[in-house]
C-alpha cells in the first residue's frame, strides 16, 4: 500500500512537471475551453430573460454558476479517451508500461489525477475573471463544498474507469470510433453537460438517471449548485461508486483475455 | 552446474492477419467475407540460457527474433509451448517476475519526452519501489559507468541519440534486473557510441551476473559480448551454440592472406583469388585443405607474409541464412 500510494504521488508529481511545461499551451487549451460554455450560457440567458427572468428554475445567475462550474467539471472529466487507445498502443506506450511491475491502468490515472491540479490552479483566475462578468449566483455551504470535492474527484475516477472498459475494444477490433460516438452522443445528451438536465422533459431525465453520464457531469454541479438535498447529494456518491466498482469488475475481468489476444504491434 | 534463468521449449506465436486484395471489388467483398492467413512469427524453438550466459540472437528482419523477445518478457502470449524465466511463466506477468527483467528496444523509448531523466528515473524508483539509499547508490555506479553525469538534468528531448540511448538503459537497469533482453539497443549509433554500449554491457554482466540476450544487427555487438548464439530464420532455429563454432559448421573455406614481392606471380591451382592488390592477396581455400596448401605455397613461392584468417562473421551468417533458406526451399518443393 505504501508502495502504491508512492507510485501515485511520484506519477502525479511528473505529471505536473510535464505540464508546467508547456504553460502557454495549457492555458490556450482552457480558453478554448471556455468557448462552448459561454455559448450556453448567453443562450440559455437570453432564453431565461425572455421567459419572464427564468426558465426550469433557472435564472440567468444560476446559468452563470452552472456554467462557470461547468468548466471545471469538464476539465476533470477528461481522461485517456477511447480514441487515445489507438495510439497508446501502436506507439509501444502500452507495452512500456506492460513491462513495469504495476498495473497500466495506475500509471494513467495517477498521471491524469496530477494533470488535474493544474487543471484547478488554471480554473481559477478563469473563473474569477468570468464571475466578473456573468455574476454567477454560487452561495454553497460547508457539506456542499466538501462534497462537492469529493464528488469531482469520484466522476472523474468513474468516467475513467468506464473509458477505459471502453477503450479496451481496441485491444480486439481497431477503428471503432462509431461506437465511441454513439456513447459520446448519450454522453452530452443525458450527461447535463449540453443543458442542465432539469430543463429536460421527465422521460429523459429518467433515462439519465439509469445511465452513468449523468453522475459524472451534471450531478457535482447540481449538488454545489444547491439543488440537491443532502440525502440526494450523498445518493449521488453512491452511484458514482457503484458504476466505478461495476466497471472496475468488467475491466479485472476483461483483461487477462484483452493480453491473450494483445499482439504488441509497433512496440 | 550452471542454473537455468530462460527456458524454452517448442515455443510458438501464431499472428492472424487479415489479408485483402487490392481495389474496391475487394473492399466491399471484405465487408461480407474477412480472410485472415496465419503467419507463423515464431515456429516452435527450444533452447535455455544459463545464469550469467551473455547469447546474441541473431536473425535478419522478420525472423522472430523481438516476437521471442517479447514472449519472454510476458509482452506477448504465446500461441504454443513453455517458457519459464528465473522460474516465472512470462505470460502471467506476475511482480515478482517483472521486477526482475528488463526489455531495452533500441526503437523505443520508456523515458518521459518533455522532462529530464532523472525525473523519469525516480518515477522509476517508485514503479520498482527501489529503497532509496539502493536507488542512489545503482544511480551513481549507471552514472559513472555510462558517463552521463552531463545528461541526465537535460529535457530528454534535447539529447542526441546516443545520449538518449545511454539515458534509455541506464532507466532500465535501476532496478538492477536479473535478466535483460536487448533488442538492438546500439542501432543508429555511431561507433563510439556502440562501443560504449557494448562495454556497459559486459561491465553490468560481470558485476551483477545477469543473464542476457542480445539481438543486434552488428557484429562487432555479438563478437564484443556473445560466446554463444542462436541463429533463427523464419522462426525456427538454425544453430545454437558457440560463435567459434558457428564459422567451423557454416563456412567451408578459410581465407589465406599472402604478401607477395610480385602481383602477377601465378595462383592458379592453390585456391580462388578472392580478391589482388599489389602484392597482397586473398585466397580462398577449402577449410581440409588449408594446412596441404599453406605448406605448398611456402614451399613454391617467394611469400613475405601469410596468414590464415576465418572470413568474416557477416558473411557466414549470411550463409546460414542463406542455407537455412534453401534447405526450407527444399523441403517446400
Amino acid at each position: 500500500m505504501k508502495g502504491t500510494i508512492d507510485f501515485y504521488l511520484t506519477q502525479m508529481k511528473l505529471a505536473v512537471i510535464v505540464q508546467f511545461q508547456y504553460p502557454l499551451a495549457n492555458y490556450f487549451y482552457m480558453i478554448g475551453m471556455i468557448a462552448e460554455p459561454v455559448i450556453y450560457l448567453v443562450v440559455w440567458s437570453t432564453v431565461a430573460v425572455q421567459q419572464g427572468g427564468s426558465v426550469g428554475g433557472y435564472t440567468p445567475a444560476d446559468f452563470a454558476a452552472y456554467y462557470l462550474v461547468w468548466i471545471l467539471v469538464r476539465n476533470m472529466n477528461i481522461v485517456l479517451t477511447p480514441y487515445a487507445w489507438e495510439q497508446y498502443i501502436q506507439r509501444g506506450f502500452l507495452s512500456m508500461e506492460l513491462l513495469r511491475p504495476i498495473h497500466p491502468l495506475h500509471g494513467q490515472l495517477a498521471y491524469f489525477s496530477g494533470w488535474k491540479f493544474v487543471v484547478i490552479v488554471m480554473w481559477i483566475p478563469l473563473a474569477i475573471l468570468l464571475s466578473f462578468i456573468f455574476k454567477p449566483n454560487l452561495d454553497p455551504t460547508a457539506w456542499q463544498l466538501i462534497l462537492f470535492f469529493i464528488a469531482l474527484w469520484g466522476g472523474y475516477l468513474m468516467r475513467f474507469m468506464l473509458l477505459w472498459l471502453l477503450g479496451m475494444i481496441t485491444f480486439w477490433t481497431t477503428r471503432v470510433s462509431a461506437i465511441f460516438e454513439l456513447y459520446f452522443t448519450l454522453e452530452l445528451l443525458f450527461s447535463g453537460r449540453l443543458v442542465p438536465l432539469s430543463l429536460m422533459p421527465e422521460w429523459a431525465q429518467t433515462v439519465a438517471n439509469l445511465m452513468p453520464f449523468k453522475w459524472a457531469f451534471g450531478y457535482p454541479i447540481e449538488l454545489i449548485l444547491g439543488k440537491l438535498t443532502l440525502q440526494q447529494s450523498l445518493l449521488g456518491l453512491g452511484v458514482q461508486l457503484f458504476w466505478t466498482l461495476l466497471a472496475l469488475f468488467f475491466v479485472r475481468l476483461t483483461w487477462r483475455a484483452a493480453m491473450k489476444k494483445y499482439s504488441a504491434v509497433g512496440a | 552446474m550452471p542454473t537455468t534463468t530462460v527456458h524454452a521449449s517448442n515455443l510458438e506465436k501464431i499472428f492472424k492477419v487479415p489479408e485483402r486484395e487490392a481495389g474496391l471489388r475487394a473492399a466491399v467483398k471484405g465487408l461480407v467475407v474477412r480472410k485472415h492467413r496465419e503467419v507463423r512469427a515464431v515456429d516452435g524453438i527450444t533452447f535455455d540460457l544459463a545464469q550469467g550466459e551473455v547469447v546474441g540472437f541473431l536473425g535478419p528482419n522478420g525472423a522472430g527474433k523481438t516476437t521471442t523477445l517479447k514472449m519472454l518478457s510476458g509482452l506477448l502470449y504465446p500461441t504454443d509451448g513453455e517458457a519459464t524465466v528465473l522460474g516465472f511463466e512470462p505470460s502471467k506477468r506476475q511482480k515478482e517476475f517483472l521486477s526482475q527483467i528488463t526489455l531495452v528496444m533500441g526503437q523505443r523509448n520508456q523515458l518521459s519526452w518533455d522532462i529530464p531523466a532523472l525525473d523519469s528515473y525516480e518515477l522509476n524508483r517508485a514503479v520498482y519501489q527501489i529503497p532509496d539509499q539502493q536507488f542512489h547508490q545503482t544511480l551513481d555506479e549507471m552514472v559513472e559507468m555510462l558517463g552521463i553525469e552531463d545528461i541526465i538534468n537535460k529535457p530528454v528531448r534535447n539529447l542526441s541519440l546516443g545520449e538518449r540511448m545511454k539515458a534509455e538503459i541506464a532507466g532500465a537497469l535501476l532496478h538492477l534486473p536479473k535478466v535483460l533482453f536487448l533488442d538492438e539497443p546500439t542501432i543508429g549509433l555511431d561507433v563510439t557510441m556502440q562501443r560504449r554500449i557494448r562495454g556497459f554491457v559486459a561491465e553490468y554482466n560481470r558485476r551483477h551476473g545477469a543473464t542476457v540476450l542480445l539481438t543486434s544487427h552488428y557484429m562487432a555487438d555479438v563478437v564484443a559480448l556473445c560466446k554463444r548464439v542462436i541463429v533463427i530464420h523464419h522462426g525456427i532455429i538454425l544453430y545454437d551454440g558457440q560463435l567459434a563454432g558457428l564459422v567451423d559448421r557454416f563456412s567451408a573455406d578459410k581465407t589465406i592472406a599472402l604478401t607477395l614481392p610480385d602481383s602477377s606471380i601465378n595462383l592458379d591451382g592453390y585456391g580462388e583469388v578472392a580478391s589482388r592488390d599489389s602484392g597482397r592477396v586473398m585466397l580462398q581455400v577449402p577449410r581440409t585443405e588449408v594446412s596441404r596448401v599453406t605448406a605448398r605455397l611456402l614451399a613454391d613461392l617467394p611469400v613475405i607474409d601469410l596468414t590464415i584468417e576465418d572470413p568474416p562473421i557477416e558473411d557466414v551468417i549470411e550463409d546460414v541464412f542463406l542455407q537455412g533458406q534453401q534447405e526450407q526451399e527444399g523441403q517446400g518443393t
